[in-house]
């Protein structure tokens, strides 16, 4: 694509100044198409400085609503953008930034359906997801079509970066086979994150993104970038392909995207769904496994609170015999504590789908977020 | 005596992100984890999940014997976006 004479020219003077990057690999950036999955915390940056930078074609994949809770973090919406689609609305603001950048707007979740599809209409993918299950959709995706899949995941104060899927290097897989039991590892909504640890790292992301399409630098491939914004320190690990790894080894067993990596919150037996909880009241007890922190975020009448992570330290408090349903907050860490109690022989335990925020959702009086 | 980096939820659980470790002589990682478990039961809903990096190299480790003065980072996987 050339650009002499464009009237785009002006705008990357600063890149044209870098020898690196010049002309010609503005107009690499310019030829280039790239999808970004998830514009929250990571794709904020991400998708800003993308079409900053002169990205001929960003798509923006995201199937969310505005939140006000995103905006502590998620900087590419604004107070008036509550309740708008994520994708039309990033997609919005980034045709402001940059009116030489084509914007695709894609309201709809990555799935094993469609990702392969989508994958192979751009060069290189961002992954930029809040969930584990998708992370890996992205991953499988990327390797089976041969696009590089630019990673990074963030948690509190502590961000991860690595280039998955390039030629010759490894993979998510090789790194993590699989996703975690489900409920194991918090995610942002259940945990926090700091908001500007998203900026941080997905401008890391940006930056391997950018070099990998002007083939510049050394991009991080077979090395995971650690980054531990509390210390105010980056430690880098490195990794190989794994001859093992069931994706990308030397004997595969992965050979398609597979729906049972779309979902990592399969029903559990007896779970009961936020407009059955009051009724399931009736003649159980409400146990609330949220951590003493999460408490100011709102509280339950009658519940009786015990921390996922004192639960196996106090058994001795709960009466095998009795009915339980078990909430937290978005319903991950009483998945968890669900299958302990079970383990631990309570068979009359229960467990409330979505959490109590999804309980609040349907209940405006309930003051809780 | 081995060197134990703790990141992201791990470091929480063992409430450090650096700290020495004693080991027997000859240990393996399941020696390391047993003693990191000593510190907070609470990382076994992570033993399946974490990778573990020997002198900043991630690598089957299972029944490498550790040395003093290793240092072993701990990753537990990190999801959130």
């Amino acid at each position: 694509m050339s650009l002499a004479g464009s009237p785009a020219l002006r705008r990357y003077s600063r890149h044209l100044l870098i020898p690196e990057v010049g002309l010609a690999g503005q107009e690499r950036l310019a030829a280039a198409r790239v999808l970004v999955v998830g514009s929250g915390g990571l794709g904020s940056p991400v998708l800003q400085y993308l079409a900053a930078a002169g990205v001929g074609r960003i798509g923006v994949m995201d199937d969310d609503t505005v939140d006000e809770t995103n905006l502590q973090r998620q900087t590419i919406f604004t107070t008036g953008d509550v309740g708008r689609a994520k994708a039309a609305s990033a997609a919005e603001h980034l045709r402001a930034l940059n009116p030489y950048v084509a914007v695709d707007a894609i309201p709809v979740r990555f799935t094993a359906a469609n990702a392969r599809e989508l994958v192979r209409l751009y060069d290189l993918v961002v992954d930029c997801t809040d969930r584990f299950s998708t992370r890996y959709l992205v991953n499988d995706a990327c390797v089976l079509e041969g696009k590089p899949d630019i990673y990074a995941s963030i948690f509190r104060f502590d961000g991860q970066v690595s280039v998955f899927g390039a030629p010759g290097g490894p993979c998510y897989r090789c790194l993590y086979p699989e996703a975690p039991p489900a409920g194991s590892v918090p995610t942002c909504a259940e945990g926090g994150v700091l908001g500007v640890l998203g900026g941080i790292v997905g401008a890391l992301q940006a930056n391997e993104a950018l070099k990998l399409l002007l083939r510049i630098g050394e991009p991080l491939v077979g090395r995971l970038l650690l980054v531990d914004a509390l210390g105010g320190r980056t430690r880098e690990i490195a990794y190989e392909r794994d001859p093992a790894c069931a994706l990308c080894g030397d004997a595969p067993t992965i050979r398609d995207v597979r729906a049972s990596d779309e979902d990592d919150e399969a029903p559990l037996d007896g779970e009961i769904e936020p407009s059955e909880l009051d009724a399931a009241l009736a003649n159980a007890q409400l146990l609330d496994v949220r951590e003493p922190h999460e408490v100011v975020l709102g509280i339950v009448d009658g519940a009786l609170h015990v921390p996922a992570s004192e639960l196996e330290a106090r058994l001795h408090e709960l009466d095998s015999a009795r009915q339980y349903v078990v909430a937290c907050r978005v319903g991950a860490k009483s998945r968890w504590a669900v299958q302990r109690l079970r383990d631990a022989g309570f068979l009359r335990v229960r467990h409330l789908r979505g959490g109590l925020l999804a309980y609040a959702a349907s209940r405006p009086e309930f003051e809780f977020f | 005596m081995v060197r134990v980096r703790a990141f992201a939820r791990m470091r929480e659980l063992l409430e450090s992100g650096s700290f020495e470790l004693e080991l027997p002589a000859g240990a393996t990682l399941v020696e390391l984890w047993e003693a990191l478990r000593a510190r907070n039961r609470a990382i076994d809903a992570l033993a399946s999940s974490t990778r573990i990096a020997r002198n900043g190299r991630v690598a089957a480790l299972l029944n490498v014997r550790l040395e003093a003065g290793d240092e072993i980072a701990l990753l537990p996987p990190v999801g959130g976006g």
